[in-house]
Parts: structure tokens; sequence; C-alpha cells
């Protein structure tokens, strides 16, 4: 089966830039949404600061850089320093925005984020770019364990949004949420999966597309726009289907994923990230704990670190393309 | 600053009977534990004295204040000569000293912000508390705040690569604002500092910052460290305090490992006793 990332695309089979996002054709996009979110809530909250660890460029936050120099700080390449500057900042009355990429945001500042934000309860929002395997620069640069990291600490609210108005939505009203964030980062041009006019992202709360039928998959992130597009071919083919997005990973919205795995007679698990730790397991984790037994698969990034190359090679060779899921559950189905 | 006129005697022979009674407080902690982190914060007692009692203003320790002078304790296991100085703020009450570490206790073995007024950081996770104060000093600068920020770590967190983060974070934003003291004790978990730290005065002054050194047990050292801390200006500053770890107890003074003192039930008298005898 064709992927709906077809070679006519022009930058297929190439690297991209960090963490720039390869739009599906025929889909409109939005070009740093981030910035645009970003941009609203520094108006409204004149104590909002931002800071960056030497990625400002690949974390769409120039604009405001241009717009407001004087709320801007960029650390150098010292991610444990952006996290506890920013925890900083916070204890004298701040709101700090600070972006990296994901992988170094969890893996070297984590104690910085555990024990100097979310331990104090400081007003601290952490914005993760490239996750999961939207960056073509391999391991090193791939956050893909970064939501398992995540979960497990206490006090902070964990987020990956499914598109341009999620993340443009998110960017806006962070400033205004308690606590600690740690939020993926989706840059540059970003898929508009979810209607701007009538969506509305919300903290712990799940978003359901369609009326439940043969199969339910549950997504965040990047992945619901695919599990969109395999339900829209699986209604096709008279199997129907279901789609329950959640942007937040916790607090997760449980009660939502009950009534929703209530409708559905099988599960698909879809996440950028690898299959432990992430939404996979925060699923049978809740789905077990009620005494709901069903048919599950996971769709996830295996158990390794995965090399270089282009977004499209990526997620098709990893199992996360449209095409790939769509050939997974046709046969979990016997469809 | 005159140190031999009146007035400078009389804050002399203030600060030391303050620091008296921060060394009576611990000792009454740690007594309670039947051991603790003595010994860092016998050694810290006169910087702490003259921090408190003497730099700070009664606003400074009006923990709701926001523009107030800011002092963060990164060490989160002196949290023993944190909760002395509280008892003596009247934050505590005398008679909670002897929980110390005891199992409910709000005094716990280290700092954990949330459970008093007074506690600025989580300390303990090391590393964490100068690139804190950074931020803090660029928020209060970006408010046009007046107030500084004072921020401790010992010589141990020198091992820790954030606290250079931290430091060239602080000496590239120019935070003049900013006060850094290094307690530094020589001794860490395992013994003698089992990596060296020095030169520490030339490490900072290479990441943008001025240096100050003194003996951190020296009273009038102190009090002028503190005017040069307030008065210099144009980059952040770093006052390296020489402190000796069980000070004021001579028996706890000689003893070679005093990072976590355990002491015998029958020799708390005589570790009181010392303590009153060698003040002055």
């Amino acid at each position: 089966m064709a992927d709906t990332l077809t070679a006519s695309t022009p930058t297929a089979g190439r690297t991209l830039g960090m963490g720039e996002s390869q739009a599906v054709v025929g889909r409109p996009s939005q070009f740093a949404p981030f910035s645009q979110g970003l941009l609203r809530a520094a108006e409204m909250h004149p104590e909002l600061v931002v800071l960056t660890a030497d990625l400002g460029k690949y974390t769409d936050v120039h604009d405001f850089r241009r717009e407001h120099p004087e709320r801007f700080f960029n650390v150098g390449m010292a991610e444990q320093a952006l996290v506890m500057v920013a925890a900083g900042l916070s204890k004298v009355g701040k709101v700090a925005y600070c972006t990296t990429y994901g992988t170094f945001a969890s893996r070297r500042a984590y104690d910085f984020i555990a024990i100097a934000c979310a331990h104090s309860h400081e007003n601290v929002k952490v914005f993760a770019g490239n996750p999961g395997l939207a960056s073509g620069y391999g391991g090193t640069h791939q956050a893909i364990e970064d939501l398992a990291l995540m979960r497990s600490i206490p006090n902070l609210t964990v987020m990956d949004p499914a598109d341009a108005t999620e993340m443009a939505q998110i960017a806006e009203m962070a400033a205004g949420l308690p606590g600690t964030l740690y939020c993926r980062l989706l840059r540059a041009h970003v898929p508009v999966v979810f209607d701007p006019t009538t969506h509305r992202v919300q903290v712990g709360r799940g978003h359901v597309v369609g009326q439940g039928g043969r199969i339910g998959f549950v997504s965040t992130g990047v992945m619901t726009e695919r599990c969109l597009d395999a339900k829209a071919h699986f209604d096709t083919l008279g199997h129907p289907a279901a789609v329950f997005h959640t942007a937040t990973l916790k607090p997760f919205d449980t009660e939502g994923l009950l009534r929703f795995a209530a409708t559905v007679d099988r599960l698909v698990v879809a996440e950028n990230h690898v299959a432990m730790g992430g939404l996979a397991s925060l699923v049978v984790d809740a789905l077990y704990e009620a005494g709901v037994h069903k048919p599950l698969l996971k769709i996830a990034i295996p158990d390794q670190f995965i090399e270089c190359g282009s977004q499209a090679f990526l997620y098709d060779r990893y199992g996360l393309s449209t095409a790939r899921i769509c050939q997974r559950v046709s046969a979990w189905i016997g469809a | 600053m005159d140190m031999t006129s009146g007035s400078s005697q009389a804050t002399l022979a203030s600060l030391r009977e303050r620091a008296l009674r921060l060394r009576r407080h611990m000792v009454t902690q740690a007594r309670g534990k039947g051991q603790g982190y003595l010994g860092q914060g016998l050694g810290m007692a006169d910087f702490l004295a003259v921090l408190y009692f003497h730099e700070l203003a009664p606003q400074d320790v009006d923990f709701s204040r926001r523009d107030r002078q800011r002092f963060y304790l990164s060490t989160g296991h002196y949290s023993i000569a944190l909760w002395a100085v509280l008892a003596e703020l009247g934050v505590i009450g005398l008679d909670d000293l002897a929980s110390y570490g005891a199992d409910g206790s709000p005094l716990e073995m280290s700092t954990m912000e949330g459970r008093l007024p007074g506690i600025e950081m989580t300390g303990g996770s090391l590393g964490h508390g100068l690139g804190i104060a950074v931020g803090a000093a660029l928020g209060y600068r970006l408010d046009g705040r007046r107030a500084a920020i004072h921020v401790e770590i010992s010589d141990g967190e020198l091992q820790e690569g954030s606290t250079w983060e931290a430091a060239s974070a602080g000496g590239a934003f120019g935070l003049d604002n900013l006060v850094c003291w290094i307690d530094c004790n020589g001794i860490q978990a395992d013994g003698p500092l089992v990596v060296p730290v020095d030169p520490v005065t030339e490490r900072f002054q290479a990441f943008g910052w001025d240096t100050h050194e003194v003996d951190g047990n020296d009273l009038s050292q102190l009090l002028t460290a503190f005017a040069w801390a307030r008065e210099r200006r144009g980059r952040p500053k770093a006052v390296v305090l020489r402190t000796k770890p069980g000070k004021g107890v001579p028996r706890l003074e000689q003893r070679d490992r005093a990072h976590f003192i355990r002491i015998d039930e029958q020799e708390w008298d005589a570790v009181a006793q010392e303590l009153e005898a060698n003040h002055g």
C-alpha cells in the first residue's frame, strides 16, 4: 500500500532540517504554530519570559525574540542551566517557557525538571522539540522515551499535541496552567488536523472522533492524524472505527478512555514513542485496573535506537505511517 | 568597614551571641536525633548569623514579601543550620528542635520547599542552587527590583557540572545583584574532597565573576565580605568561605570524618560543655 507521504513530495528521501515535520500532501498546514500561540500568551501575560539553550532558531521562538527581546534569554548549550534558571525566574513571579530538544530536556535536565521545578510546583513550561521520530538525526536527537520519563515525575503535566491547532492552543494557555508542564513541541510546517474554530484542547480530557465500532484507535501526538486517516480507510472497507485522541498523558482521562473502550471491539494504541512507559502503558494500566479486558495492539517505536533518515522513511520503516498502521490492523483483525 | 569603632564592637558581640545560639540549637537537634549534619552546620553558624541578623532586614525575612533580599541554601543537608535560624526567627518553636529528623517532623534532614516558611528551595539534589539563584536574580533585574539574591553552595557542589553551567550563565548575564557564598569546608561524603576544587576564586573569575575570600568563621571578615558584595557593581560576585567543620566544639573540629556525625549518648554533655567553654 502506498503511503500518503508519496515520492512526489519534494523532500522525500532526504533528512529534513531539525524538527521540521513533513506535511501530508493535500492537508493544510500552518507554519510555526507554537510561535503564534506564544505571542498571544505574551500579550496576555507580561510576566512571561522565554529561555532557550542555543536552539531558538529550531524551536520557533525567533518571533518572540524579535517582539520581546528584553524577555528572551539564551543560556547557551546548557540544558541544566536552562531549567534551573527558569525555576529561579518562577520563584520571583515569572512564567518561564523554555525550549530545547526533547532528548536534551529529558535525558540531561531530568533532575532539574523533577526537583527544581515539579517538586516546588514552579511555573515552568518546557517545550521539547523533535519528539519521537520527528528528527531525522538518529538516536541522539530522537526523544523516543521522554513521555515515559516525564510521566513518572509527580506534579508534572505531560502533553503531546496532535497538530498545529493544538500546538498553538497549548502555547497560548500554558502560561495560565498552574505548575510545571512538559509538552512536546511541533514546529515549522505542522499539519492542521483539527479545525481551530471548533476544536479546543483541554488538559486531561480526551477527544473522540467517530461512533465506536469494530476498531478503537487510542492515540496521542502526531499519531492521531494517522489514526484518523486509518479510521477513514477502515470505515470505507466496512469496518467502522473510532479514534480517542488525548493530548495529555498526565493527568490522563481514564474515565473518557473507559467510556470509549466500551464502544469498540478492539483497541489499537498508537504513539510516536517506545512501547513502554508511554501511552500504551498507561492505557493498559487503566483498562486492567478497571477490569476491562479487550484485544489490544500497540503501534509504537521498537525498543531500539533509531538510525538517521527522512521522516517518511523512518515512520514507514518502524510502522508509524498510515500505510503501515493499516497493514498491521488489517492483518490483526483478519480483514 | 571600621571594625574598631564602638558600634562595630557591639555588632560583633551581638553576632557572636547569635552564632552561639545557632550552634546551641544545632546541638539540640543533633542530640535529639543522635546524629546529623552537625559538622557543616556548626561551620556555617557564623556566616548565617551575619546574613540573617545583620545583612537581612526584617522585611527580608517576611517570606511573603515579593521584593525582599532572598537567600537560597543549595545544600539541603545543611537543613540543621536553617532550622536553627528559623528557631531564632520564631518561625519554629525551640521545643520543636529536638524533633529534627524524626518521623513526621517538618525539620527534615534535608530541605523540602513547602514544609516551612523560609525554605526558599528544595536542596539536596546538589548543583541546583546557583542556577536557581541566577534565575531569581535575572527576574529581579527584569522588574527593576534592587534587592540582592544570595545563594550558598558548597565546595562539593563545584564538582557538579550544573554549577558551572549556572556560573557561565550568571557571568554572561552580568548579574551584579547576585552573590554566591561558597562554603569551602574541605569535606564530602567519602571524606576529604575526593576531587580538588581549588583554585576556587580563579575559576569563578574565569567565568566573569568578581571574587573575594575570607575565613568563614571570622565575624569581622564576614562583615567585610557582605559590605564588599553590597558595594561591588557590574558582575556577579562569589565569596569563598573557608570554614571549619564542627567549629566551636573542639572534639568535633578534630574529627576526620565530619560529613555526617554520629555521637555516643554519653558524649553529648561534653559536646554541649565544650561549645559553651569555647564561646568568646
